[in-house]
């Protein structure tokens, strides 16, 4: 191997020293992988990238040919209606629990977000970023037991007086589900999981605007409610979006902590206080696959690929979202 | 409208030099009126302790808004505002967030006893029984992840800083960490089942399932940490180390992963963290059991957020001590989660290089 006497400095295998250096740089990568060492150490990295590739490819495809057998199914093998009418009140579900979610979530979070970044003091901010970092870390199936137990119960008075005084819109038509486990309350858990991570991502996207926007607002008079409206929020919106869509994806994602507070029996529906609520698909997963056989299997496995897909569309768009903030960002320097 | 749209439109009606911002006392009459209005209204409409300081709260920034724009004008009538409803919003989101951790501390401290941590459940119906079947299940189910993804994803990680050079097949591994990242958890039990069952057949629970499934969610959290963390090396360094002859595996192993070693434990803890609460992919491939079993190869594991959630959909004739166990339980895996993130944390200060912010 090579040694590494401080005097010499450079490789001894290659050109002698004191050639320049822009000729030799082309030479001197291509000797490396001629090393047995960098050989074995590049290989092994190389497919550790290439496994993320196969892992991914390998999720698509066992989760596709579990799925087949559900298409070539007979109708009278899969639940009434086929497989459309089994995912349809699912698909739903999921969609409306994490709209729900998100409607709650958004503007809780921004506002979050410009406590801790704009009204808190310095010192006191840092412990409430670190709060909330600490808070999405908890474990789904706590928010889940939280929701069924302390939740639900609490919010059975304001549905019956949401019932009684706003009955006459779609969403608040009775009867009133007595256990409060209805698919607004999963929507308000499911806000309060997204609520960390959304708030963290936005904190830190309000943190990024250039100081010197900030400043020369002030400078300009403005209060610090323009100041933000005018510097912070433009600066800020694209990562506000793309924070909202991965915590929409986190909330259609979710399994345990529905399938706790949910009490779902109904297709679709748009009464959010009432008692026949519509599954989602991950706790319709999680609540009948301990005990599916055969086809049935096959079934949730679909509606598994089906969730995969969107969830999948939902990260992407963010994604996009986020990654032409960062373009636009590196335009104006 | 009153309030301008931009400063160029305030310029006329700028803040007068004349008027003086409100005295400091004001907002806090302002408040002690507005409880004064809610505790009168409370006792008016029966409201509750909630309504009430929802109440309170309007009738603050209200009443506030009007005196400001009395004394201050509309620009800082509305700033006042603003602040006011953000600190609302703050508190109100925290409400939900303190009921939490309240009820978790105080129903499942009941339980925090010498039986929980060293009983089973096996034959145990009603009172008693313990989770350390379903404490050691996490810890080894967790570890073998953790043993699998902390390699895979540091590699790769090195792959995309050191190797890939921003090449095609680097770009889709990022695209696909990305990806990986967003995989709902459901879905990598239902791909570590489908996987399996297509070797072992249908109906197969095991524990290095559920390793593989929480590898698909952790391996992602570990690339993209390691990553940041070597992006962070000085380029400084590396070229120092090339200059002295040292083939880059070594410079690698020897300068760059040194350099960056706190940030990697801190974002390694941080991932372990993340999946050791996980309870959807466990559902599916390991399910769960009332005895103890310590090999993840062989047949059914309890684990902590399975025997959670177990406990409370399906508590028993008696349900109370069940639930019980429960909340028990989600107390030792909240506490566990929050330690990790701590030691993550001090991990980072202990070891973050001198001089680094």
């Amino acid at each position: 191997m090579t040694s590494l006497t401080p005097t010499t400095g450079l490789t001894p295998e290659p050109a002698p020293a004191g050639a320049p250096p822009p000729p030799r740089a082309p030479a001197a990568r291509s000797q490396t992988p001629r090393r047995l060492g960098d050989r074995v150490f590049s290989g092994l990295s190389t497919s550790a990238g290439v496994l993320i590739l196969i892992t991914l490819a390998g999720v698509a495809l066992f989760l596709v040919t579990e799925s087949l057998p559900v298409l070539s199914a007979d109708a009278a093998d899969l639940p009434e209606g086929g497989f459309l009418d089994y995912l349809l009140p699912l698909l739903f579900g999921t969609v409306l629990a994490a709209v729900l979610a998100l409607l709650f979530a958004t503007p809780l979070a921004i506002g979050i977000a410009l406590f801790i970044s704009h009204y808190a003091p310095r010192r006191v901010a840092r412990t409430l970023g670190y709060l909330t970092d600490l808070l999405a870390a908890i474990p789904s199936v706590i928010y889940g037991l939280w929701g069924a137990n302390v939740l639900a119960p609490y919010v059975v008075p304001t549905y019956g007086w949401l019932e009684a005084n706003l009955g006459f819109l779609p969403f608040f038509t009775g009867p009133v589900s007595a256990s409060g486990r209805t698919i607004l309350t999963a929507g308000v858990v499911l806000a309060v999981m997204i609520l960390p991570i959304m708030a963290a991502i936005n904190r830190e996207v309000f943190l990024q605007t250039p100081s010197l926007h900030e400043e020369a607002a002030l400078a300009l008079g403005a209060t610090r409610w323009e100041m933000i409206r005018m510097t912070v929020l433009p600066y800020g919106r694209s990562g506000v979006v793309g924070g909202a869509m991965l915590g929409l994806g986190r909330a259609l994602g979710e399994t345990i902590a529905v399938l706790l507070v949910l009490s779902a029996s109904g297709g679709i529906s748009f009464n959010l206080i009432g008692q026949a609520n519509p599954p989602t698909i991950p706790s319709n997963i999680a609540a009948q696959f301990p005990e599916a056989t055969g086809l049935d299997v096959n079934l949730l496995i679909a509606t598994g690929l089906v969730l995969f897909v969107l969830t999948f569309a939902i990260n992407f768009a963010a994604r996009a979202v986020v990654a032409r903030r960062a373009e636009f960002d590196g335009a104006s320097g | 409208m009153t309030a301008p749209t931009s400063l160029r439109a305030a310029a006329p009606e700028a803040l007068p030099h004349d008027t003086r911002p409100l005295p400091p006392w004001v907002p806090f009459a302002v408040a002690a009126v507005a409880v004064a209005v809610a505790l009168a209204l409370r006792g008016v409409l029966g409201s509750g302790p909630v309504l009430t300081t929802i109440l309170a709260a309007i009738v603050f920034a209200v009443l506030l808004n009007l005196v400001s724009r009395q004394v201050e004008g509309s620009r800082r009538a509305a700033d006042r505002t603003v602040t006011t409803v953000v600190s609302a919003m703050f508190v109100a989101a925290m409400v939900p967030l303190a009921s939490l951790i309240w009820t978790v501390l105080t129903r499942g401290s009941g339980r925090v006893d010498v039986e929980f941590f060293t009983a089973t459940m096996r034959n145990v119906i009603g009172e008693g029984g313990g989770a350390m079947h379903a404490i050691l299940g996490t810890l080894i189910i967790t570890a073998l992840a953790a043993l699998i993804s902390v390699p895979i994803g540091m590699l790769t990680a090195i792959y995309l800083v050191e190797y890939g050079g921003g090449g095609r097949l680097a770009r889709a591994v990022t695209f696909l960490v990305d990806v990986m990242t967003g995989i709902p958890s459901i879905v990598a039990g239902l791909f570590a089942y489908a996987m399996f069952a297509l070797i072992f057949g249908p109906g197969v629970r095991f524990g290095i399932g559920g390793a593989v499934a929480l590898s698909v969610l952790m391996v992602p959290v570990v690339v993209r940490s390691v990553e940041e963390m070597l992006k962070l090396v000085p380029a400084e360094l590396r070229e120092a180390s090339y200059a002295l002859g040292v083939p880059k595996w070594r410079t690698i192993l020897k300068v760059v992963l040194p350099a960056a070693a706190a940030g990697i434990g801190t974002g390694v803890t941080l991932a372990v963290a993340r999946v050791i609460g996980e309870t959807a992919p466990l559902l599916l491939i390991v399910g769960t059991t009332t005895s103890l079993n310590l090999n993840p190869f062989d047949g059914r594991m309890a684990t902590l957020p399975v025997f959670a959630y177990f406990s409370f959909v399906t508590p028993g004739a008696r349900p109370e001590p069940a639930l019980d166990r429960a909340w028990t339980a989600a107390l030792v895996l909240m506490l566990i989660v929050l330690s990790l993130n701590l030691v993550a944390r001090l991990i980072a200060r202990r070891f973050a290089p001198a001089g680094g912010r």
